[in-house]
């Protein structure tokens, strides 16, 4: 009887220890951000926050030129994921439903391009920018995150896009809708929660991308935000409460959605990545 | 061309039937070679694209390889072609070969902690009641969210010298000359906290995915094997394993080839330091290359850090490959 017992709780303490271990950092991101500066820096711990204060996050956005990282996050990485997404919709489709010769090598050659390895290529990637005078630029992060992200949309797309019945488009077809309304009308409607997760994932890898940009862009107008973050602890500091403040702005957006695409983030990771 | 020639020189009739078979209307044969066009066309933004963006600064990447590119060469402009120098200074020093050691041996304790432990989360999480399950997820989907130079910047506050909540539970446990003990003055214990954290943060990949792989075994399996007489241990062995082999093949390469380029947490944790002793490929190509503006030499690191990947990855997609052979 004794020995049933520890076998039935035993998985359960197992994951509330791993529970903790997982969430232990994030909650101590968000407790540290919005403790008074006297119960970060004391000798004991102080594990639960009494004080809220804000005043953390009023340095982190008090920074100069806060307001234009933000800009250029969002508009570097909003516009990579438009842009790959236009590009994706029409190669998945064409990829799907047409058979000609290379198809499967050009699946195979988007799976190779999804696996680049981008962080060994800045060297490159910032010769050819600044023989087109163009560092300290938004233009060419923006296109080569488009590059990063669009053979991972492709692919994930290719599984949405197969998953859409062809009858549905033809019976559109036969009602008298061109292939294009058909494809407006019908496919896109249904594609719509596929385009969904799979943008989020794009915006995700834009928005937290770091090596590129730090080579690309060295004026302070000119950066994002993850540079931002991450040269914050140099110049501030020991203000750690200030510090986790920016972590905690910087990783919102970012925790929202993917705690909302939980549930497409396996099956959509997992067509994408792992089955490729 | 042939209607052209044919049409008589004057008369409307012959006109307006000359214009119904004209150049306007492409033939059967002309359509179907422009349906057979078709999708090459519909491909070709995302080729382009493709070679424009990636192959392009490959390519670059390979002739920097080739050329003598410094500072000096780099404000001048100048092209210095100083064929294999580069190649060879890299390959005869011994900087290099340490690095890559301490690549693959990085590489390989993360991988082998990322798998063993994920995996295990993994059957942990289909061995957990409903409520106790949901918990845990959560949990695992807040590592995985967590932006990784956020991620970093916490993990630095975690073990900060002063007031880092890590050195002060140490020092409580016992362990008092931990108390004032700074993590980044040693290569060791930098590649502790960098490890811990990588792991920490892809275990929830792992664990996450093989939990939605055991969802799809068929129960009938277990009961086939159950009547058989096997126990607990034996249909882990006999079911679960072979079932998730696939899966779990696929996504060691996956995690290789990830841990393999983990720059960002390496180099914004503690910039490849002490003294560089925690240099991996990626940043070491980085450091040699952008950091002391040895560009070529940077960029033939970069050439054989990506060989290497090359490799990793075909491997890889092999595995991949072979396993939906049919869905292509």
């Amino acid at each position: 009887m004794k020995r049933s017992l520890f076998a039935r709780l035993w998985p359960n303490i197992t994951a509330v220890v791993l529970f903790i271990g997982f969430v232990f950092p994030v909650y101590w991101m968000f407790a540290t951000a919005f403790k008074p500066t006297g119960d970060i820096i004391s000798e004991t711990p102080v594990w639960f926050p009494t004080d809220v204060t804000f005043e953390h996050f009023r340095t982190a956005t008090g920074v100069e030129n806060f307001w234009t990282l933000v800009r250029n996050s969002l508009v570097v990485t909003v516009l990579a994921v438009v842009f790959s997404l236009i590009i994706a919709l029409v190669t998945s489709f064409t990829l799907v439903r047409m058979r000609f010769k290379g198809r499967r090598g050009f699946v195979v050659g988007f799976m190779l391009a999804q696996m680049a390895p981008w962080e060994v290529m800045v060297i490159a990637i910032y010769m050819i920018v600044r023989d087109a005078s163009m560092l300290n630029s938004l233009v060419p992060l923006t296109a080569f995150y488009m590059m990063m992200i669009l053979p991972f949309t492709i692919l994930t797309l290719r599984g949405f896009v197969a998953a859409v019945p062809k009858e549905l488009e033809e019976a559109a077809m036969v009602d008298g809708c061109s292939r294009l309304t058909a494809f407006r009308r019908v496919v896109l409607p249904l594609l719509a929660p596929g385009l969904m997760s799979t943008s989020m994932f794009g915006f995700i890898t834009a928005w937290n991308e770091f090596p590129l940009v730090l080579v690309l862009n060295k004026e302070a107008e000119a950066q994002t935000l993850p540079l931002w973050l991450s040269s914050f602890q140099t110049v501030f500091g020991d203000d750690w409460g200030a510090t986790m403040a920016a972590s905690s702005l910087f990783a919102i957006p970012i925790l929202i959605l993917f705690v909302f695409l939980q549930r497409k983030a396996v099956s959509g990771l997992t067509a994408g990545a792992v089955k490729g | 061309m042939t209607v052209q020639t044919e049409r008589p020189p004057s008369g409307p009739a012959d006109v307006r039937k000359a214009d119904d078979t004209g150049p306007g209307r492409p033939t059967p044969r002309a359509a179907s070679r422009a349906g057979a066009l078709a999708p090459y066309l519909l491909l070709l933004p995302a080729c382009a694209a493709t070679v424009l963006l990636l192959g392009w600064p490959l390519l670059k990447d390979l002739l920097l390889s080739f050329q003598n590119l410094n500072m000096a060469q780099l404000i001048q402009h100048v092209t210095e072609w100083n064929g294999v120098d580069n190649y060879k200074e890299v390959l005869t020093g011994e900087d290099f070969w340490r690095v890559t050691l301490r690549s693959i041996l990085f590489t390989a304790a993360n991988v082998v902690l990322i798998m063993v432990l994920g995996t295990l989360t993994g059957l942990l999480l289909a061995r957990l009641g409903k409520r106790m399950r949901l918990t845990l997820l959560i949990g695992l989907v807040l590592a995985w969210a967590m932006p990784v130079v956020a991620a970093t910047t916490v993990y630095q506050w975690l073990f900060a010298q002063r007031f880092g909540v890590v050195n002060w539970v140490l020092d409580k446990l016992g362990w008092h000359s931990m108390a004032d003990y700074s993590w980044t003055s040693s290569q060791m214990s930098t590649f502790f906290v960098v490890t811990l954290l990588i792991v920490w943060m892809s275990i929830p990949f792992v664990a996450i995915n093989l939990y939605a792989a055991t969802t799809t075994i068929p129960k009938e399996l277990y009961e086939a094997a159950s009547l058989d007489g096997a126990g607990a241990w034996r249909s882990f062995t006999t079911v679960t394993v072979p079932f998730l082999r696939p899966f779990l093949y696929a996504t060691t390469f996956l995690e290789i080839i990830w841990v393999f380029k983990a720059f960002v947490q390496v180099f914004t944790f503690n910039g490849g330091g002490p003294d560089r002793l925690t240099e991996i490929l990626p940043v070491y190509a980085y450091v040699e290359g952008v950091g002391n503006q040895h560009y070529g030499m940077g960029a033939a690191i970069a050439v054989l850090t990506i060989l290497i990947l090359l490799g990793l990855t075909a491997y890889y997609l092999r595995i991949v490959l072979k396993q939906e052979e049919d869905e292509l």
